[in-house]
């Protein structure tokens, strides 16, 4: 796959035969056996490996789990809860399932998070890096697809917002909508097909995940210091180690210890992530008090809604969308964006600080869209009461109240005159869910469009080591005295 | 580790978000005082009470509440409240077979002549449910349908503490009163008799400061909540009472009206292994009835678990050194 040149040597006459075929142990080899690997790379490299096998966990256990299940609006949920009923192990593998989404979606934020501060997505990764950002729109898909599928109140509800947004696109929004639920409404064909994509999309993932190693070998890894492994044959033995069993015994290690952590949900707090209401059978005529979708599509469902303005003739709801897709295309074309020669923030003191920035209000979004948009953060004074009747000439009038006694007096006082009269509360100004949401998503937006583009023609970057090599040494140093020679 | 901070960090941050959506407008649901032995990585159910609990659900909530994804061979399968080592086949079991046989169901086949029989249930079929239907159900419980309890627990936040506020949580009787309102009643026209007044001619009153579990805190909720006629003011229930409430309208009450009536009473049922029937002993006991009922293989899950992480600890720790040994001549 790469440019490095194969040592394979076939050894028995099966391999030889086989070799001159279809050079597929060869391939192997000299990806995941001999593959030059720098020898710098830390636990933030671990995570490609764990998510291979967050792919294949929720593939196998989902293949089971289709075998169980009935994808029907009638049977869908009595189906769930009998293969967590009757099934053998069905409660470990839904758990599993369910959990392993989850646990999916946080592998894949932080090995995204480690490409963004590493500079993993510049030259000459960038088809690498877009071949990500594509698996992560397919998971998003798929997270969504299966999600719907246990036909909770969630799943439902959820799905009715969602396809709604597609509804906000003019001209072909309503017909596309009408072609994803198969219908004029969420129904069972449109179970059937979420089904039916569900299965589908898991294999299109693995498919560019292929694409995602193979031009992950053609350039090599990069590593935290974002100077690339040398090309010569004595610097590249300086520079890097084979792949195995240098970085199959590390990512086991790491692997392990994410499942670990994946163990303690699935088997301890299995229902921790998910939402309540989604035990509840979907009833279209009960909408729940608030539509959340899961954890991991929070920040993206915050962007959504902190829009709540027209701009010109393009209406707010539109806008919301236009902003939650531009928020996921924006990655796709970020190698063009980050205008920096160097690749690793480690020495990029500025940009660092705009990168931890921009991970805080990430987790900050998160927190915003799983909050209800009109609560308030910080409130300035207090709620006041409003007494709304009728005049002497028969208008509408109001009064505000600090105190409740003297407001429910006046209010007495004019239906005893024969008026009508009501109390109702006037909020208070505050800074409200829906104002951090907004100030967040102008960063986010800012990060890409502003701050990468700029800070990289302005910004003085640190001094970056010669070779992996030398930058490896100079950690050594640091770490204890140099001996006396 | 900067990587496990980071790890903490995220994990946290998913707690933050996990929590932020339980909120709402209902009082904190809270467990009995001594807490739920099912909690922690190897709390495991009370069965005794599990069983207690089965009884206040046949003898109390089945009257309204059906439990459709739960048959009678459940209550005897491992990890059942009546699971007995004497009967692996829980259709053996012959007190899962005399609790099946006591409710009288109809079949879902035919018989030979083409009809539907009453028979007596066995153990394969799913708890009788009261109602044939939900327009039933709705149509003898005022229009409320009463939910399927089968997966009650994990269908509300709090779980069983949920279960065990809202059976408790009603108001007590000296924080109710009931007034005589004065019907207004449109003077009879000539010759006709005096119409008989439109409406209900006595309205419940609930005084919240009189209500214990609302008494904690920094709140003084000074007003009345006027309870709908045929609905149950409780705190725990969520909803909104600002409209039922005289009073100001920016302190009303948490909790919300339900259609159902208080049900446990001291002594409601007779418990057959002597335990005193007390209103918390009950709802102890029938939360963790539903507990168990809304994950029976729960106590697997859990045993599954510890034998799960002493594996993947014990592979951790030697692959930490397999690791250390492997790299211990490369500087890195």
């Amino acid at each position: 796959m790469s440019g490095h040149p194969s040592t394979y040597e076939p050894k028995t006459g099966f391999t030889k035969w086989l070799d001159s075929r279809l050079p597929i142990v060869r391939l192997a080899y000299d990806s995941f056996v001999d593959f030059p690997t720098p020898k710098n790379l830390n636990y933030w490299w671990t995570f490609g490996g764990i998510l291979a096998v967050c792919l294949m966990t929720q593939i196998l256990t989902g293949v089971v789990l289709a075998m169980h299940y009935t994808p029907t609006v009638d049977g869908a949920f009595a189906s769930v809860e009998r293969i967590m009923r009757d099934v053998p192990y069905g409660w470990l593998i839904r758990y599993i399932h369910a959990n392993g989404a989850s646990m999916f979606f946080l592998a894949v934020y932080i090995h995204m998070v480690r490409g963004l501060y590493y500079g993993s997505y510049k030259a000459p990764r960038e088809v690498l890096w877009i071949l990500g950002c594509v698996i992560f729109l397919l998971m998003m898909g798929t997270a969504f697809l299966g999600y719907v599928l246990p036909w909770g109140q969630m799943s439902y509800h959820g799905a009715n917002v969602i396809t709604g947004l597609i509804g906000a696109v003019p001209v072909v929004g309503d017909s596309i909508k009408a072609w994803l639920m198969g219908g004029p409404s969420i129904g069972n064909q449109t179970i059937q097909r979420f089904f039916s994509l569900h299965y589908l999309l898991p294999f299109m993932i693995a498919g560019v995940v292929i694409l995602h190693i193979w031009a992950l070998h053609v350039p090599g890894n990069n590593n935290p210091t974002g100077v690339e492994a040398r090309k010569d044959k004595e610097g590249l033995k300086k520079d890097t180690v084979p792949f195995h069993p240098y970085y199959t015994i590390k990512d086991a290690f790491a692997i392990v210890v994410f499942l670990i952590i994946f163990a303690a949900f699935v088997f301890y707090a299995p229902n921790v992530l998910g939402h309540a209401d989604n035990y509840i059978e979907a009833n279209p005529l009960v909408t729940p008090a608030h539509i959340v979708p899961e954890w991991y599509l929070l920040p993206f469902y915050a962007i959504l809604r902190a829009i709540t303005f027209n701009i010109g003739p393009i209406d707010a709801k539109l806008l919301g969308v236009i902003a939650m897709f531009g928020s996921i295309a924006i990655l796709f074309v970020l190698p063009w964006l980050d205008t920096s020669k160097v690749r690793s923030m480690r020495y990029r003191p500025i940009a660092r600080q705009f990168f931890f920035g921009f991970v805080v209000a990430g987790l900050l979004l998160g927190w915003c869209g799983a909050s209800n948009p009109d609560d308030p953060i910080i409130p300035m004074g207090e709620d006041q009461l409003v007494v709304t009747y009728t005049d002497a000439n028969g208008l509408q009038a109001t009064q505000t109240y600090e105190e409740y006694e003297p407001a429910a007096e006046f209010r007495d006082s004019r239906i005893e005159a024969g008026q009508e009269a009501t109390i109702a509360i006037k909020k208070a100004p505050a800074f409200r869910f829906v104002h951090l949401a907004q100030i967040l998503t102008l960063y986010y937006f800012a990060y890409f469009l502003v701050i990468l583009p700029l800070l990289g023609l302005r910004e003085k970057p640190k001094d970056e080591p010669a070779s992996i090599h030398k930058a490896v040494l100079g950690n050594k140093d640091r770490a204890a005295p140099a001996p006396a020679e | 580790m900067n990587f496990l901070r980071f790890v903490s960090a995220g994990l946290g941050a998913i707690a933050v978000v996990a929590s932020a959506n339980a909120a709402g407008g209902a009082l904190h649901a809270h467990g009995p005082e001594e807490g739920w032995a099912f909690e922690g990585p190897l709390g495991q159910l009370d069965m005794e009470s599990v069983q207690r609990g089965y009884q206040v659900y046949r003898e109390v909530c089945a009257s309204c509440h059906s439990m459709r994804m739960l048959s009678y061979r459940n209550l005897g399968e491992p990890g059942g409240p009546f699971y007995d080592p004497e009967y692996p086949n829980a259709n053996d079991n012959p007190l899962v077979k005399s609790f099946a046989a006591m409710d009288e169901i109809l079949d879902t086949e035919p018989n030979d002549v083409g009809d539907y029989d009453y028979r007596p249930a066995r153990t394969s079929d799913t708890f009788k449910a009261p109602y044939p239907n939900a327009n039933a159900a709705r149509a003898a419980n005022g229009g409320a349908l009463p939910p399927d309890l089968s997966v009650i627990t994990k269908a509300r936040h709090g779980g069983a503490s949920y279960i065990y506020s809202l059976m408790t949580g009603y108001p007590s009787e000296e924080a109710i009163s009931t007034v005589e309102i004065e019907a207004e009643v449109e003077a009879p026209a000539e010759g006709e008799e005096a119409a008989a007044p439109a409406g209900p001619t006595t309205e419940t009153l609930i005084d919240p400061s009189r209500i214990e579990a609302l008494s904690h805190g920094d709140h003084h909720y000074e007003g009345t909540l006027v309870q709908p006629v045929g609905q149950y003011y409780n705190p725990y229930m969520a909803g909104d009472t600002t409209a039922q409430w005289r009073g100001d309208p920016r302190h009303a009450p948490p909790g919300g009206f339900l259609a159902m009536p208080p049900q446990l009473t001291d002594g409601r049922v007779s418990y057959l292994d002597g335990t005193e029937a007390t209103v918390e002993q009950m709802a102890k006991d029938v939360a963790n009835f539903l507990q168990w009922a809304g994950e029976p293989k729960q106590s697997q899950r859990k045993s599954t678990g510890l034998a799960a992480m002493i594996y993947l600890v014990i592979l951790a720790v030697l692959l930490w050194f397999s690791f250390h040994r492997i790299w211990r001549k490369v500087d890195h």
